[in-house]
C-alpha cells in the first residue's frame, strides 16, 4: 500500500507547504481517536503490524525521534533507530547511498531528520518508501506544526481565523515555516515577531505580517508559538546577548498581562527558561506546551497509518484491531 | 604548416568588420589570407561548403575552468578544451583555482602546454593572483605573465582585501593584463548557497543578497578608479552591481564585465525542488536582475558573454542541496542559450551576438582573434543559427554534464569549428 488514505497526501510528508486545508484537517481528525491509544493500559495496536519503519535521525534529537518511536511502537511497527553517530553516514557515506542500502532492506517508511534543507525530499525522490520529514535544516519540520495546530484546535475550538504569532528566530526556524504554511491552509492568520536579524528579508511574500516590538504581537494574538532561541546565534552576531534577547522579545506574565484576552502559549521546545520564555509562562494556565507533547505522538501515528494507506474514516475501527 | 583553406558559399557576419553578407575566405597558414565575394578555390585548398550557414569569427571566453590539476574526474584540460570547439569557442581562458591552483611559471606552463597539445581550442591560462588563492601574498606576476599567463584572478572566491586589490590593480599594469574579480562580499555571503529573496525563506535555504556582489564591484571600481587599473568583473548577476558598472563606465573607468548565458535567462525560481544543477555562484537572481543584466549587455554596460563553464561530476550534485558544488557545464550550450535569451526574443540580432561572444572579448584583452580581417587568426565558427536541438546532457563532449537546462530546446548550432585554420570539430546538420 503506497497511497496515502487522504486525498491530497501523496507518497510522503515532507512539509506542509502546498498542502490543502481539507487534507491538514483530515490528519488533525484521524489524530483524535489515535489520543486515546496513549491513556490505555496496554498502549498497543495492530494498525501497522508487520511493517518496517527507520528512524533515520542525522541531528541529535531527543522529543522528536522518541515521540516517533512511540507512536510507531503503539502502533506495532517494528522499528530501527539510525542515529548519524556512530553509522555508516559518519564514514563518509552519501545520503544517496544510505538511502540505497535501506531500500534494499526491503523497509516501509522512513522518519529522516537531517541538517540540510531539502535532505526529506532528496530522500523521498530516491525511494519508493513513505518517507516523513522529521524536521529538514531549516525548511519544514511538518508534523511539528501539525502537533501546534491539534493542540490550538483542543484549546481553542478552531483554527480558522485564528490570530497566531510566531515570536523568534524566524529565519532558522523549520518550525515557522511549517506553521506558517499550515496554519494559513487552515484559514488562520499569521504574524511573526523578533529581531529583524532573525526574520527573513521578503517574508511578506509568504503572506504574514511581521512584528517589531513583542508587546505588540501579544496585543494581537491569540496564541503565540514561541520558538527557541539556539544559543549559537548570539555568537554568530544575530543578537547581542541572551539577556538583552529576554529583556526586549522574552515572552513573560507581565506581558501577557496586558493582553486583551487569555493568549495561548506554545513552544516546540526545548526551552531556554529565562530566555524567550519565562518559567511563569511556561509553568502557567495559558501554557499548552506538554499537550504539545502529548498530542506530538497522537498526530505522528495518524500521519503513519495514513501514509500506510490507512483511512481517516476507519481509524477508529482500526486502533480497535479490526482491520 | 602551408595549407591552404576556401570557405565559401556562407554569410560572413563579423562585427568586427561590419560584415554581414555572402562572402568566401581563403586560409593560409592559419590565418586569413583573404575575405571577399566570389574568391576562387586556390589549388590544393581543402574545401568547405558553408551555403546555409553563417560564417562567423570564433568565439572567444574569457572565463572556464577545466579542473586539471587535481579534478581530473570532472574535466581534463583536454576534455575541456574539445568541449570549447564543440560550442564554437576557439579561444577559452582557463581559471587557475585548480588543485593546486596555478600560482608559480611552472603551472601556468604546463596548462599552457596542455591546452597546445589537446588540439581543440586554443587555453590560455590564468594565473592567480595570490599565492594559493589565499588572498594574502601577490604572486610573481611577471613570471606568470612571461610564462603564458594573459590575466590573473582568484576566481573561485574574490580578492577580499582591498588593500592587496589597490596593489594588484597597480602592479599589472607593468604586464598590461587585467585583474579578474570574482566579486563577493564573504561576510555578506557568508554560509549561502542560492539567491536571498522568496524563494530561499520558502526552501529554508541561505541567500545571499545582490549587494554582497554590488558593494564590491563599487569598491573595485573606486580602485580602478584610483589606480588606472583594468578591472574586469566576472559573471555579473545582480541589477545593483549593473548600476555600478554604468556609473564606471560613465566615468571612463578602465572597468570592463562578463555575464554567463544563465544569468541572462534562468531564475532562482529553478532551484525550487531543491535544484542542485540549478546552484551556482553566483546564483540565479529574480527576473528583474535577468532583465537588468541582458539590457545591460544590449547598451554595452556589460560587455561580453562568458560561460563561467564549472564542470562536476554527477555525483557531486546529487546531494543535500547544501554540500553540492556550485557550478553550471557551460561550453557547449552557451550559444544556443544566448541565442534564446537574446537573438529570439529581438534583444540582439545574430551580428550583435557574435559581437559579444566574439569580437568584444578580443577587443577587450587586446586579443589577435575575434575577426576574420586579412592577417587575423583563422579561429572560425560555422553556424546553423536556425537548427534548433535539444540539450543532452549524456551526449556532451564535456567529461561533466551538469546543466540546468537538460531537455531544453535551443536554436542555433554549431556546425564547424576552425582552429588556425585547422578544423578541430564538425557536426552534420540534426546530429
Amino acid at each position: 500500500m503506497r497511497e496515502a488514505g487522504v486525498p491530497g497526501l501523496g507518497k510522503d510528508l515532507i512539509g506542509l507547504e502546498g498542502l490543502a486545508g481539507e487534507t491538514i484537517r483530515a490528519i488533525l481528525d484521524t489524530a483524535e481517536p489515535f489520543k486515546e491509544i496513549s491513556e490505555r493500559q496496554i498502549k498497543k495496536v495492530p494498525v501497522l503490524r508487520g511493517k518496517t519503519i527507520v528512524n533515520l535521525f542525522f541531528e541529535p534529537s531527543t522529543r522528536t525521534r522518541i515521540s516517533f518511536e512511540f507512536a510507531e511502537k503503539r502502533l506495532g511497527a517494528d522499528t530501527v533507530n539510525i542515529s548519524s553517530s556512530g553509522s555508516s553516514v559518519v564514514k563518509g557515506e552519501t545520503l544517496v547511498d544510505t538511502a540505497r542500502n535501506l531500500e534494499a532492506m526491503r523497509i516501509d517508511m522512513v522518519v529522516i531528520r537531517h541538517g540540510s534543507s531539502g535532505a526529506a525530499k532528496f530522500l523521498a525522490d530516491r525511494i519508493p518508501s513513505n518517507v516523513i520529514n522529521g524536521g529538514d535544516g531549516r525548511h519544514e519540520h511538518p508534523t511539528q506544526a501539525l502537533l501546534d495546530m491539534l493542540t490550538l484546535r483542543d484549546r481553542l475550538g478552531r483554527i480558522d481565523g485564528l490570530r497566531v504569532c510566531i515570536v523568534g528566530d524566524i529565519v532558522h526556524s523549520r518550525v515557522a515555516r511549517s506553521n506558517i504554511f499550515g496554519l494559513q491552509a487552515m484559514g488562520a492568520e499569521v504574524a511573526v515577531c523578533g529581531p529583524r536579524s532573525l526574520i527573513p528579508l521578503g517574508i511578506e511574500a509568504l503572506g504574514v505580517s511581521v512584528f517589531p516590538h513583542i508587546e505588540d504581537a501579544i496585543e494581537w494574538a491569540d496564541a503565540l508559538n514561541v520558538l527557541r532561541l539556539q544559543l549559537e546565534r548570539m555568537d554568530a552576531g544575530f543578537v547581542p546577548s541572551l539577556r538583552e534577547y529576554n529583556r526586549v522579545f522574552g515572552v513573560s506574565n507581565a506581558r501577557l498581562a496586558r493582553a486583551p484576552r487569555e493568549t495561548v502559549v506554545l513552544h516546540p521546545g526545548p526551552m531556554n527558561r529565562g530566555v524567550e520564555i519565562d518559567s511563569d509562562v511556561a509553568d502557567g494556565p495559558q501554557s499548552v506546551i506538554l499537550p504539545q507533547v502529548t498530542n506530538g505522538v497522537a498526530v505522528r501515528m495518524a500521519v503513519l497509518y495514513l501514509l500506510a494507506g490507512g483511512r481517516p474514516e476507519l481509524a477508529e475501527d482500526a486502533k480497535r484491531g479490526s482491520s | 604548416m602551408s595549407e591552404r583553406v576556401w570557405i565559401h558559399g556562407g554569410r560572413v557576419v563579423d562585427p568586427s568588420q561590419g560584415l554581414d553578407g555572402p562572402a568566401d575566405l581563403i586560409i593560409e597558414d592559419g590565418r586569413i589570407a583573404d575575405i571577399g565575394g566570389g574568391l576562387e578555390a586556390p589549388a590544393d585548398a581543402v574545401s568547405i561548403d558553408a551555403s546555409g550557414l553563417v560564417v562567423a569569427p570564433g568565439f572567444i571566453d574569457l572565463h572556464v575552468h577545466f579542473r586539471e590539476p587535481g579534478g581530473e574526474h570532472k574535466e581534463t584540460i583536454a576534455s575541456g578544451a574539445h568541449a570549447a570547439v564543440a560550442g564554437g569557442f576557439t579561444t577559452v581562458w582557463a581559471m587557475p583555482n585548480t588543485d593546486p591552483p596555478i600560482d608559480d611559471p611552472a603551472a601556468v606552463g604546463f596548462v599552457k602546454a596542455a591546452g597546445e597539445a589537446a588540439g581543440g581550442a586554443r587555453v590560455m591560462p590564468i594565473g592567480a593572483a595570490t599565492i594559493g588563492q589565499k588572498g594574502e601574498q601577490m604572486t610573481e606576476i611577471g613570471e606568470l605573465v612571461a610564462a603564458g599567463a594573459v590575466a590573473v584572478s582568484d576566481d573561485g572566491g574574490p580578492v577580499a582585501n582591498s588593500g592587496l586589490m589597490r596593489r594588484l590593480l597597480e602592479y599589472t599594469q607593468s604586464f598590461g593584463i587585467a585583474v579578474l574579480q570574482h566579486s563577493e562580499d564573504i561576510q555578506l555571503a557568508l554560509g549561502a548557497v542560492m539567491n536571498e529573496g522568496p524563494v530561499a525563506t520558502a526552501l529554508g535555504l541561505r541567500g545571499m543578497p545582490n549587494c554582497a556582489e554590488a558593494v564590491m564591484v563599487a569598491r573595485d571600481a573606486m580602485l580602478s578608479e584610483l589606480t588606472g587599473g583594468h578591472l574586469h568583473v566576472c559573471h555579473v548577476s545582480a541589477r545593483q552591481s549593473v548600476e555600478q558598472l554604468r556609473l564606471a563606465r560613465d566615468k571612463g573607468l578602465r572597468v570592463t564585465s562578463e555575464v554567463t548565458p544563465h544569468h541572462l535567462i534562468l531564475t532562482d525560481e529553478l532551484v525550487r525542488g531543491y535544484n542542485t544543477e540549478a546552484k551556482v555562484n553566483p546564483p540565479l537572481r529574480t527576473a528583474a536582475d535577468v532583465e537588468a543584466v541582458r539590457q545591460a549587455l544590449v547598451d554595452g554596460v556589460i560587455d561580453v558573454i562568458a560561460t563561467d563553464h564549472a564542470p562536476h561530476h554527477y555525483e557531486e550534485k546529487e546531494r543535500e542541496f547544501d554540500d553540492a558544488p556550485f557550478g553550471i557545464n557551460g561550453l557547449e550550450t552557451a550559444f544556443g542559450l544566448s541565442m534564446k535569451a537574446l537573438v529570439e526574443p529581438g534583444h540582439l540580432t545574430l551580428s550583435d551576438l557574435i559581437d559579444r561572444m566574439s569580437c568584444r572579448p578580443a577587443r577587450i584583452m587586446g586579443l589577435a582573434s575575434g575577426s576574420l580581417r586579412r592577417e587575423a587568426p583563422a579561429d572560425i565558427v560555422l553556424l546553423a543559427p536556425d537548427e534548433s536541438w535539444t540539450v543532452e546532457p549524456t551526449q556532451f563532449v564535456s567529461k561533466s554534464r551538469n546543466t540546468p537546462i537538460a531537455g531544453w530546446n535551443l536554436p542555433g548550432r554549431i556546425r564547424r569549428t576552425l582552429v588556425a585554420g585547422a578544423t578541430r570539430f564538425e557536426r552534420e546538420a540534426g546530429e
